[in-house]
């Protein structure tokens, strides 16, 4: 009796509040990705690959 | 003082495990205790001989896991290809079935070995070993603990050789892809939580202000692992001296916690996780950098949303709930475009360098991996509608497209990473030979194609068959006649398999020869006039 309240009482929160905040933060992600002044700053971190191959940063020869 | 502990804690699990051996219920147990015994015994007489050796300083970066990690990653795919070409042709041939290794050697021993040997031995040490170098060079910082980094890498093994004797004798859970007993559950939960602290250790200290994309997908794939693996393997062991266990959940909700595990397993270890090593060694194969970050930020984000909803597609027209197999269904189709997203974002990596594709045979089997994986992300969805579901579901078209992703998809990527870090790991020139790259590639694409081309016949054959009925409304064929029908596709799949084995031997020589006989690279240091 208890465990079917338990599980109504999440269902409803799951398909409701649950699933508007998983929404807004998907597309606040793809909004935050198109921001202004992103493209320099993913243009840095796309070139990471390129940057430490041999050794870590600030480690001397 | 360290050390003394160490030694201390290897000697009480030396004792335990002694112990556990002598009042193990079965075979399979006794064999786990016995591996644990080895293990602390080597890591005991390991810790014994370095003791009061003066400590190589931690500086650059931490490859002596790499090395072994890619060595093995090649064993076990040769390993996994072999025993999955093996029972491929059980299934041709049944009096492959020996008599006198059955219980052991039959198929249903061998099938689970073959599909953790593939997934968690080859794809899996492939994983650990790739994000240890990937995560490195892309924080530009030293493994956050070399101590940690050594423990999850021999803990990974160990969970292998656990898993692998266990389903040989017959100790196994009966879930696929989870079918390694609760004390091998246990002991992958250690290890895999020492990976995920190792790795977000690793990330704290990074010497970049970003975070790249590839370890993004890394560390969803370490931490979905962990949720996934603990829930679906909550049991209870019947006795702490014997395998078997029980399961807590029953029925239907073990059923989609089962499926909810299985296609994650897919979704966050065959997927997000290769998609880290694809994020990286693509790029540096071409040597540019990624199509569009901010696509790949989307990938990252709408796979992550979506894949977790498309377990229930495993189980239409069951007594799941029918609203939970449509859920996984809509997810499922939706799921398609983030996987296309990721495929177009890999492939036009290589726009304005398409030429590489002729002279580089390196980069093809990139690039071919990628084809494989729109391709099989293509049909996935297609195969979870529910009116193809009735069709293609139970039948060998299933095993088809696994197969297209897993041999296409995880293997060529993983070839690809293999043959990108054997010379960097051992400061060559290059691959000893471009020209067996060659004859792998183009062995692993006939060798799928042959796969699977025979398994969407006898697929749809066979689905066919089955749902067939007569003026009476009888069914026409038997189930027999279905697995007489078949006989000739299943001798072409193992044609396939032999092909595919043929090329992995052959890039096991390559990559052995590179160590052995592939020229320096020449060094920077050396290239300096001494002082």
């Amino acid at each position: 009796m208890q465990g079917q309240d338990i599980y109504s009482i999440f269902r409803a929160f799951a398909d409701s509040w649950v699933l508007l905040a998983m929404f807004v933060f998907f597309v606040g992600v793809v909004v935050w990705a198109f921001r202004p002044g992103s493209r320099k700053i993913h243009e840095d971190t796309a070139n990471i690959p390129f940057r430490h191959e041999d050794k870590p940063a600030g480690d001397r020869e | 003082m360290w050390d003394y502990l160490k030694l201390v804690l290897f000697g009480l699990i030396a004792v335990l495990t002694m112990y556990l051996a002598s009042e193990a219920r079965d075979l399979a147990f006794m064999v786990a205790s016995l591996i644990g015994l080895l293990s602390a015994a080597v890591a005991f007489i390991y810790t014994l001989r370095g003791m009061g050796n003066a400590r190589a300083p931690k500086t650059g970066y931490l490859d002596g896991p790499v090395r072994i990690g890619v060595i093995l990653t090649a064993f076990w795919g040769v390993v996994g290809f072999l025993v999955g070409t093996w029972i491929a042709f059980q299934l041709a041939f049944p009096n492959l079935n020996f008599a006198w290794a059955e219980g052991y050697l039959n198929f249903g021993r061998l099938r689970p070995l073959h599909t953790s040997a593939v997934i968690f031995a080859f794809g899996g040490t492939g994983l650990v070993t790739t994000s240890f170098y990937v995560v490195q060079r892309t924080t530009g910082a030293r493994l956050w603990n070399d101590g940690l980094a050594w423990f999850v890498f021999w803990g990974y093994q160990i969970t292998i050789l656990l898993a692998a004797t266990g389903y040989l004798l017959g100790a196994t859970q009966g879930k696929e892809y989870a079918e390694f007993e609760w004390y091998t559950d246990w002991w992958l939960t250690v290890v895999w939580v020492g990976y995920l602290l190792l790795y977000m250790g690793t990330l704290m200290k990074r010497k970049e202000p970003h975070i790249y994309v590839a370890n993004w997908f890394y560390l969803s794939f370490i931490i979905t692992i962990a949720m996934l693996h603990v829930v679906n393997n909550l049991s209870i062991p019947v006795s702490l001296f014997g395998s078997k266990s029980v399961q807590v959940f029953a029925g239907v909700q073990d059923a989609m916690t089962q499926w909810w595990y299985g296609h994650n397993a897919v979704g966050f270890f065959l997927t997000a996780g290769f998609l880290g090593m694809m994020y990286y060694f693509v790029p540096k194969q071409a040597e540019r950098p990624v199509f569009s970050y901010k696509l790949s930020i989307i990938h990252f984000w709408a796979l992550i949303f979506l894949y977790i909803w498309a377990g229930p597609h495993h189980l239409h027209y069951t007594a799941l709930p029918d609203w939970a197999s449509t859920l996984g269904m809509v997810f499922s189709v939706i799921l398609w475009m983030p996987s296309w997203g990721g495929m177009i974002n890999g492939l036009m990596t290589l726009s304005g360098a398409w030429d590489k594709l002729r002279t580089d045979p390196i980069i093809r089997m990139m690039v071919v991996s990628v084809g494989f994986y729109g391709m099989s992300t293509f049909e996935g969805p297609m195969m979870s509608i529910k009116a193809v579901n009735s069709l293609s579901h139970y039948t060998d078209w299933t095993i088809g497209h696994v197969h297209s992703g897993a041999l296409g998809w995880n293997g060529m990527i993983t070839f690809g990473a293999l043959y990108f870090l054997f010379p960097r790991l051992w400061n060559k020139a290059g691959i000893y030979s471009n020209r067996l790259v060659s004859w792998h590639f183009w062995l692993a694409t006939i060798g799928i194609i042959f796969y699977a081309a025979s398994m969407w016949v006898t697929g749809i054959m066979e689905g066919l068959m089955w749902r067939e009925i007569d003026a009476q409304g009888f069914l026409v064929n038997s189930f027999a006649d279905t697995v007489a029908a078949k006989f000739p596709m299943y001798v072409v799949r193992g044609i396939g398999g032999i092909l595919y084995l043929t090329g992995a031997l052959i890039m096991a020589y390559n990559l052995w020869m590179t160590v052995k006989r592939a020229p320096l690279a020449r060094e920077a240091s050396a290239a300096a006039p001494a002082e």
